[in-house]
């Protein structure tokens, strides 16, 4: 049950695994806590220390001006490293950029780590990308760590195992300075997602599925413990999508226990330590998994059985359905939900009780921190083939790193997409959140692989957002319409 | 020393009604396209405020009746989505100094925090009537207790919550951590150290 760690090394300020003088095991969230809390403070608050901080152009550049402002140095910079990812253009990205705000702030992050000795994944280096595509593709992210970011989808760092957190820029401040968090420690729950999918139902439909359960501030003060034969079977990419979209329901960050899956994808990745070294940091990482008597503050089951392919059709995460359903009647609900129903009826102009099936579409996007990696856009090659964009649509495909890219092209996958019509970008965060050049025109449709929907995200105040996964957003882009990915690609007995 | 200590707080307010309110709407992605958050008070809820064309589209934050507004009053799971500290930034230099609401999204939650703006949790029927007092009678002043827990308006007492440990910041005056955090350097590189971080 104890790992190579001695865990009582900070005996004094462990705050889990008292049950009432009875032994119970405990989870992931609380042996990573245990590991990584400095001290407790004043407040009841805990001193935490992060094993890893990843910075971007957006959230970033205010905290170095905040640590000259006090004249403080970086106290771990070996332990931060930093990418550009929001505000960088997909079509073409000669410097210096077209925008000049958006040139200054690469600029100021680059001297910025320049000055500190932080590395710094800068565009063209090869490994430049998505900051939650980099992180875990370069090996950086590694079971058992405390992980930050400026950026609230660092959650998708827990399909590794980690407590993976979104922190604001006085936080990044914080981090440079200390390379520590205030916390106060979470509760944990664990969703138990049991049975098999069925075929062209994907990671992103059963993230979609659980918002659409729990709500999207079911999670607030949890941490989502992701397990079951589902998620057990899921590859690490599978995981990340899972747990990239824990914030959507509220919770803090989300994380499956790491596994053989888990250890085999490390290997040999640039970060990740060799031979030895990897069986000892093996060894460490297992340990981290939740005790089999582990305790929860809730259990939640989810049966592979009732999750479909699964689209949004308001303006939040939770608003979602099944491709087979019709969009919910504001009669018979009272009070504030009904007009959030109403509201969300009226942005996205439609109508109570329609088919979701159906809905036109002036855009397609497959990209993003949550479904912007390899297997992803190898999922849509395998069955876009002999299909054509419908004429209506603007499809694009946005590789979420320089990496990801790269192997892309070596298998071909961007001549398969251009074939069907579909432009291949640069990589970047793109039209997830409209902080470059790729925006929804006017009420413009788009059927994205991302991961809000909220009014406005997608760059036009007036601009409307269905996410869904993407084999559905390849559907939706072939037909011109929402459609369901089982019936436009014949998926039923195949393999997706 | 990280700032001032934080017990009462007093104003008027204004009611942004709905739950789910995001930080893209508190402020759209456009305006994160910055170095500083210097400018980005006239961007609050700017999409909601004012058309394409930058026309106002009469916004209750734009009503002269609550010009003066200091205190922020919306629903449920107010500030979820994006971590963005531009969205608390942008709330603080508008003018506001506190926020209402039933319920909040953790990051924004902390972000506020940090900045020294209490998120104050109501109940849904006080906020409720608390609310309609503020549309009946903008010139109300609501005071904040925050040693108390309570908040007085228009003769009226409600209860309000918040989480223990940022009620001992605000009235410790540790809301901003970073002196805290800078403290302890020796015991964090012990941790460190132990972890094979160093």
């Amino acid at each position: 049950m104890f790992s190579a760690l001695n865990r009582d090394f900070r005996a004094n300020i462990i705050v889990f695994r008292i049950g009432d003088g009875v032994f119970v095991g405990i989870n992931l969230y609380q042996k990573v806590w245990n590991d990584h809390v400095v001290r407790q403070l004043d407040t009841g608050q805990y001193q935490v220390f992060m094993a890893l901080h990843l910075i971007h152009e957006v959230t970033s550049p205010q905290a170095f001006g905040m640590l000259k402002d006090k004249d403080l140095r970086v106290a771990f910079p070996k332990r931060t490293f930093a990418t550009v990812d929001h505000i960088i253009p997909t079509d073409n990205q000669e410097r210096p950029l077209a925008d000049d705000m958006a040139e200054k702030m690469i600029q100021v992050l680059s001297s910025a780590t320049q000055e500190y000795g932080i590395e710094f994944f800068a565009p063209k280096s090869g490994a430049q990308g998505i900051v939650h595509v980099v992180g875990p593709e370069l090996g950086l992210t590694q079971p058992g760590m405390t992980i930050c970011c400026g950026d609230s989808h660092t959650s998708t760092h827990g399909a590794f195992g980690c407590i993976s957190l979104g922190i604001g820029t006085s936080q990044v401040r914080d981090v440079l300075a200390s390379q520590t968090l205030v916390m106060d420690p979470l509760k944990v729950r664990r969703i138990n997602v049991e049975g098999t999918l069925a075929v062209g139902v994907t990671a992103k439909d059963v993230t979609l599925h659980i918002i659409r359960t729990l709500g999207v501030n079911g999670g607030v003060g949890f941490a989502y413990e992701y397990a079951g034969s589902v998620i057990d079977r899921m590859s690490m990419e599978e995981r990340m999508t899972v747990c990239n979209m824990s914030i959507e329901g509220g919770a803090r960050c989300g994380y499956v226990n790491p596994d053989e899956t888990t250890f085999d994808y490390l290997k040999d990745r640039q970060k990740v330590p060799v031979g030895a070294d990897y069986l000892a940091a093996v060894d460490r990482w297992r340990s981290y998994a939740s005790d089999f008597d582990a305790d929860y503050d809730d259990i939640v089951d989810i049966s592979a059985n009732d999750i479909k392919p699964t689209v949004t059709w308001g303006v939040t995460p939770g608003q979602a359905l099944s491709i087979e359903e019709c969009v919910p009647d504001p009669d018979g609900v009272e009070g504030l939900e009904k007009s959030l129903i109403n509201d969300a009826l009226n942005y996205m102009q439609l109508t109570a009780n329609q088919p979701i099936k159906g809905t036109k579409i002036d855009v397609a996007f497959i990209g993003s921190c949550t479904n912007g990696r390899l297997s992803d856009f190898k999922s849509v090659a395998a069955v876009i083939g002999g299909k054509k964009v419908s004429s209506n649509v603007r499809a694009i495909v946005v590789p979420g790193s320089e990496k990801v890219d790269r192997e892309a092209r070596e298998l071909g996958l961007h001549e398969v997409f251009e074939a069907a019509g579909f432009e291949w970008r640069l990589p970047g965060c793109s039209m997830c959140l409209a902080m470059n050049p790729d925006k929804l025109v006017g009420d413009e449709v788009c059927a994205s692989s991302s991961n809000r929907n909220f009014i406005g995200r997608q760059g036009s105040p007036t601009g409307r957002t269905i996410l869904m996964s993407p084999i559905m957003v390849a559907a939706a882009a072939v037909e011109g319409y929402v459609a369901d990915a089982r019936e436009v690609f014949n998926l039923e007995g195949g393999e997706v | 020393m990280s700032g001032m200590t934080i017990d009462k707080l007093s104003g008027r307010a204004v009611y942004v009604e709905g739950n789910d309110i995001d930080t893209d709407r508190i402020i759209p992605a456009r305006y994160l396209t910055c170095v500083t958050f210097d400018e980005l008070g006239p961007a609050l809820f700017y999409d909601v405020r004012f058309d394409e064309q930058g026309n106002s589209k009469g916004h209750v934050l734009d009503s002269p009746e609550y010009s003066t507004a200091e205190i922020l009053i919306s629903d449920n799971n107010f500030g979820c989505g994006s971590s963005r500290e531009h969205a608390p930034q942008a709330i603080m230099r508008f003018g506001l100094k506190a926020v209402i609401a039933g319920s909040f999204a953790e990051i924004f939650h902390g972000n506020c925090t940090t900045l020294g703006i209490p998120c104050v949790v109501m109940n849904d029927s006080n906020r409720s009537e608390l609310s309609d007092l503020i549309m009946h009678d903008p010139t109300l002043d609501i005071m904040i207790d925050i040693v108390k827990l309570h908040l007085i308006c228009a003769n009226k007492v409600f209860p309000i919550t918040m989480k223990d440990s940022v009620r001992e910041a605000f009235l410790n005056a540790t809301y901003d951590p970073l002196d805290t955090l800078l403290a302890s350097q020796n015991e964090v590189k012990e941790v460190a150290g132990k972890l094979g971080y160093l």
